[in-house]
C-alpha cells in the first residue's frame, strides 16, 4: 500500500539549532500514528515542515506516492494536510463559523455566505458531537475546552487527508478527550492518516496504533505501539533508562504551618480552606473549570477575592493584596500559562530567572549583569536547563526548558511559599523528573509547596499530601497513601 | 442572551457620544435652532467629508490590525495633482482619476515595504508621510497650484450647488463609500479575512490566507479612499496646496478609535468610525459658535479620545467579566 504520507532525511536549523537531523516518519492510509520524543526532541517542528510553516534545509517528502515540498500553510492544505496547533490559533473575537471555514469559505460571488457557513458549521459540530455550539457565538466567550472543539472542526471541515495533531488534548476536559478519540476513529475509518503528538503515553496507547520515537532531531524507532511498553517507550525518547521518575523523598514535613487560607472566596472558588506547612508539598487535583487555577489566582493577587483570611508565616496578610505584596509576603508564584504569563519569552534567561529579586544582582538600583548572568546561570544548572547561555532569549528554548527558567524564577527569589500551577503542563519526560526533583529540594529546604495539576500521576508521586477541587469548592486535604486514582476522580467529578 | 444585548447596547457608546455632544452644543450655544439648522448641518458635514473619507480608508487599516500615517501627507499629494491636472488641461475626470490611483500606488508602496521588507506598518508609513509631502512639494514647486474653476470645486463646498441635493455631493459620495466599505468588510470573503488577520496575525497564516497579498489589497484600497480626500481637500481650497493637511492621519485615526475601532486590530466599523468623525466636527464647530479659542477645542478633542478608548476598555471588562 502506497504511504499517505512518506519522510526521509528531513534536516532543518533554527540558527545554530539543529532541531532536526535526518527524520523519518512513513503514515498509511487510515493509520493513527504516534509521533513521541522529549520536547526540543523536534516533532512540533517536524509538523511544522509538514504543514508548510517551515521550509526544510534538505530531505524528500511524499504525499500519496508523490512528491510533496509546501510553500505555505494554503499549499499545505491544497494537498490535504491539515495541521492543528499546540497554542491555540483561532480569532477571538470572530464568530464560530468564521473561525471554523476561514481560509476555506463558501461565496458567491466573493460574497461570504452565512446560511451555508451556518449549514456546514453546524454538520461539523454535530459530527464531532457538539451540537450545543452556536456557529454564531463569539469564539473568545466559549470556554477553552469549547475553542480546541472549533479549533479541531476546522480541520474536519478541510476535509484533509492526512491531520496532523500537536497535543491536541492539552486543554481539554475528559469528555472532549473521549469525543476526539471518536473523531479520531472515523477520519481513521475514513482512510484519514492522523498524526499524533502527545506527551500522555496511556493517551496515546488508546487512540493510536502505530509510533515513531523521535530522540535530538533523529527517528530512533518506529513500530507498531502494541509492540512495546511504555517503559521501553520512555527509554528510547530519553536515550537511557529512566530509573524513578518521581524523586524519593526523605521524612515528613513537621514545620511551621507557611500558608493558612480560610473561607477563601473568589470568582469560580467557594469557601476554600487548608493550612501548608513548611516542608510540606500539598496537591490540588481539580479538573479544568473546577476552580483550581482561581484558587491560586486570588491567592497571589491575580483576581480580587470576595472573602475569606489569608495568612503567610502566621500573620494574617490584607485581601486582595496586589502581586507585589504577596511577593513581599514571600509567596511565588508558578503560572499555568508559561508563554502569556509565567515568562518575558523574548528576554533572556538572565533576564527572566532574576526578574522578582533583581536586587540580588543589583547594586544602589544599578544592575551587575556579570553576576546576573552568573546568578542566573547556577540556578539554570541546578535545574539542568539546556542552553548556550544566560544571554540567550527564552524564545529560543525547548518549551521544557522555559518551563524550568519559570521555575528556576521561583528558585531564585527565595520563596517561602512556592504556587505551582500546572508545573509540568507540555513538558517532555526528562524535563518533568527534573522539575519534580526541584520541588523535592524546595520541600527540603524547609519552603511550602502548594501544586495545582489536572495530571493525577504526579500528583500521587510528588505530594504528601492531596486535596480535590470540585465546581469550585476544595475538599479536605488527605495524605496521598488514603487516596487511590479511583476515590480522587470520584471527588473531582463530584460524584 | 441578556449580556448579549447589553454588549449590543454598549456598542452604540459612540453614538450616545454624538448626541451627547449635539445636544451639549444645542443647549449651551443657548439658539439650538441655529445650531440645529439645516445650513449648519451642511457647514458640519462639508467640513466632515475629508476626515470621514479618510477614516473609511483607515476603519479598514486599523481593522486588518496596521496603521497608516501617510495620510495627511498623501491627501496634500493627490490634491496637488489634482490641480496640476486640471490646470494643464485635462478634464476634471483624469484629474479625479489621477489622484485617487495614485493614493492607490502611495498605499500599494507602503504595502510593499509592510510585505517585501518586512518594516512594521508604523515605520513603513511613518517614512511614507515624508515621501509623499516632499513629492507633492517637489511638483508643486514649493508653492500652491491655482487650477481653473471646474466641477471638482463644488463637490465639497458648503452649500450644494443645486437646492435639491440638499448637501454638498462630496457628502452624499461619502455616504455611499460608507454604505459599500460597511457590507464589503461585514459580508464578504476579503472583509472577514480583514478582521481575521487583525485578530490575529499567525492564525490567519495557518488558514492558508495569503497574507501579504492580503496587506496589499488593504494598503492599497485605503490608499484609493486617502486620494479622493485629496480630491476634496482640492476642492474645498479650490488650488492644490502642498503644506495642507499636515496632522490629518491624527484626526483619521482619532475617527477611527472613538468609533470603536482597536489599534489592536480586528475591531472596528465603517459607522463607528463615521461617528466618529461627525463627533469631531461638532465639537469643532460647537466651539467655534461658542466662540472659544481653538485650543479649547484641542484640548476637548484629546479628552474625548482618551474617554473613547477608556469606554471601550470598560465595556470589554464588562464582556469578559460575564
Amino acid at each position: 500500500m502506497t504511504p499517505a504520507l512518506r519522510l526521509s532525511g528531513i534536516v532543518h536549523r533554527f540558527g545554530a539549532t539543529v532541531a532536526l537531523d535526518g527524520a523519518s516518519l512513513e503514515v498509511r492510509p487510515g493509520e493513527v500514528h504516534a509521533l513521541l520524543g522529549e520536547n526540543g526532541a523536534g516533532k512540533s517542528t517536524l509538523l511544522g515542515i509538514l504543514g508548510g510553516l517551515l521550509e526544510p534545509r534538505s530531505g524528500t517528502m511524499d504525499v500519496d506516492g508523490s512528491p510533496y515540498a509546501p510553500r505555505s500553510p494554503r499549499d499545505a492544505r491544497d494537498h490535504g494536510i491539515a495541521l492543528i496547533h499546540q497554542e491555540l490559533s483561532l480569532f477571538p473575537l470572530l464568530s464560530v463559523a468564521e473561525n471554523v471555514l476561514m481560509g476555506n469559505e463558501p461565496s458567491r460571488r466573493g460574497l461570504w455566505d452565512r446560511r451555508e457557513a451556518r449549514r456546514l458549521t453546524q454538520a461539523v459540530l454535530a459530527e464531532f458531537g457538539h451540537p450545543e455550539i452556536d456557529p454564531d457565538a463569539t469564539v473568545g466567550r466559549l470556554a477553552i475546552g469549547a475553542r480546541q472543539v472549533v479549533e479541531i472542526c476546522r480541520a474536519i471541515a478541510a476535509r484533509a487527508r492526512v491531520v496532523l495533531m500537536d497535543e491536541p488534548t492539552s486543554s481539554l476536559p475528559r469528555g472532549d478527550v473521549d469525543r476526539l478519540f471518536a473523531t479520531i476513529g472515523r477520519l481513521s475509518a475514513a482512510g484519514v492518516a492522523v498524526v499524533y503528538i502527545s506527551h500522555f503515553l496511556e493517551e496515546t496507547r488508546a487512540v493510536a496504533s502505530a509510533f515513531t520515537v523521535l530522540r535530538d532531531g533523529r527517528t530512533v524507532a518506529t513500530g507498531a505501539l502494541s509492540s512495546v511498553t511504555n517503559d521501553q517507550l520512555i527509554a528510547l525518547m530519553v536515550g537511557r533508562t529512566v530509573g524513578e521518575l518521581f524523586p524519593h523523598r526523605e521524612g515528613r514535613p513537621g514545620g511551621e504551618a507557611v500558608l493558612e487560607v480560610a473561607g477563601l472566596t473568589a470568582p469560580g472558588l467557594r469557601d476554600a480552606s487548608f493550612a501548608l506547612r513548611g516542608g510540606e508539598v500539598l496537591g490540588v487535583f481539580g479538573l479544568m473549570g473546577s476552580g483550581r487555577t482561581e484558587m491560586v489566582r486570588a491567592l497571589y493577587g491575580l483576581s480580587r477575592p470576595a472573602a475569606g483570611r489569608v495568612s503567610v508565616a502566621r500573620r494574617e496578610r490584607p485581601l486582595g493584596a496586589p502581586p507585589a505584596r504577596r511577593l513581599a509576603d514571600g509567596l511565588g508564584y508558578l503560572s499555568e500559562d508559561r508563554k502569556g504569563e509565567g515568562l518575558a519569552i523574548p528576554l533572556s534567561v538572565a533576564d527572566n530567572v532574576t526578574a522578582t529579586r533583581l536586587r540580588s544582582c543589583s547594586r544602589r538600583g544599578i544592575l551587575d549583569p556579570v553576576l546576573q548572568r552568573r546568578q542566573s546561570a547556577e540556578r539554570a544548572d541546578e535545574l539542568k536547563v539546556r542552553m548556550r547561555d544566560p544571554g540567550q532569549a527564552v524564545r529560543t528554548l525547548s518549551g521544557g526548558n522555559q518551563q524550568k527558567i519559570a521555575f528556576a524564577r521561583l528558585v531564585h527569589q527565595d520563596a517561602s511559599v512556592l504556587l505551582l500551577d500546572e508545573p509540568t503542563r507540555g513538558v517532555d519526560v526528562g524535563s518533568k523528573a527534573q522539575i519534580y526533583e526541584a520541588i523535592a529540594r524546595a520541600a527540603a529546604a524547609g519552603k511550602g509547596v502548594l501544586m495545582v495539576s489536572s495530571y493525577l500521576p504526579e500528583l500521587l508521586g510528588v505530594c504528601d499530601r492531596l486535596a480535590v477541587m470540585s465546581r469550585g469548592r476544595l475538599g479536605p486535604a488527605r495524605p496521598v497513601a488514603e487516596w487511590t486514582p479511583e476515590s480522587v476522580l470520584e471527588a473531582a467529578i463530584g460524584a | 442572551m441578556r449580556s448579549e444585548r447589553r454588549q449590543r447596547v454598549l456598542r452604540l457608546g459612540p453614538f450616545v457620544g454624538l448626541l451627547l455632544v449635539v445636544g451639549f452644543f444645542a443647549v449651551a450655544s443657548g439658539a439650538p435652532e441655529r445650531y440645529l439648522s439645516a445650513n449648519n448641518l451642511r457647514v458640519v458635514l462639508a467640513q466632515t467629508v475629508i476626515v470621514a473619507i479618510g477614516a473609511i480608508g483607515m476603519t479598514l487599516v486599523i481593522v486588518g490590525g496596521g496603521i497608516d500615517l501617510a495620510v495627511g501627507s498623501t491627501i496634500a499629494l493627490t490634491g496637488v495633482l489634482c490641480a496640476l491636472a486640471v490646470r494643464d488641461g485635462f478634464s476634471p475626470v483624469l484629474g479625479v482619476l489621477a489622484a485617487v490611483l495614485t493614493g492607490g500606488v502611495v498605499g500599494l508602496v507602503s504595502g510593499l515595504a509592510i510585505t517585501r521588507l518586512r518594516v512594521v506598518p508604523f515605520i513603513a508609513t511613518l517614512g511614507m508621510l515624508g515621501v509623499a509631502r516632499g513629492t507633492a512639494k517637489w511638483l508643486a514647486s514649493q508653492t500652491t497650484v491655482n487650477a481653473p474653476a471646474t466641477w471638482i470645486g463644488e463637490l465639497a463646498v458648503t452649500f450644494p450647488p443645486a437646492p435639491w441635493m440638499l448637501f454638498a455631493p462630496g457628502v452624499w459620495i461619502t455616504l455611499a463609500l460608507a454604505v459599500l466599505m460597511a457590507f464589503v468588510l461585514r459580508r464578504t470573503v476579503f472583509g472577514r479575512r480583514v478582521f481575521a488577520l487583525g485578530s490575529s496575525e499567525a492564525a490567519a497564516r495557518a488558514c492558508g490566507i495569503a497574507i501579504d497579498r492580503l496587506k496589499l489589497a488593504i494598503y492599497g484600497t485605503a490608499g484609493l479612499f486617502f486620494g479622493l480626500a485629496g480630491v476634496m481637500q482640492m476642492s474645498r481650497l479650490r488650488q492644490g496646496d502642498p503644506t495642507v493637511a499636515a496632522g490629518t492621519e491624527l484626526d483619521v485615526i482619532a475617527a477611527v478609535v472613538i468609533g470603536g475601532g482597536s489599534l489592536n486590530g480586528g475591531e472596528g466599523s465603517i459607522a463607528g468610525s463615521m461617528v466618529g468623525a461627525l463627533v469631531m466636527a461638532f465639537l469643532r464647530n460647537g466651539s467655534q459658535q461658542m466662540g472659544w479659542p481653538t485650543y479649547v477645542q484641542e484640548i476637548l478633542i484629546g479628552v474625548i479620545i482618551v474617554a473613547a478608548v477608556a469606554v471601550d476598555r470598560w465595556r470589554h471588562a464588562q464582556g469578559e467579566g460575564e
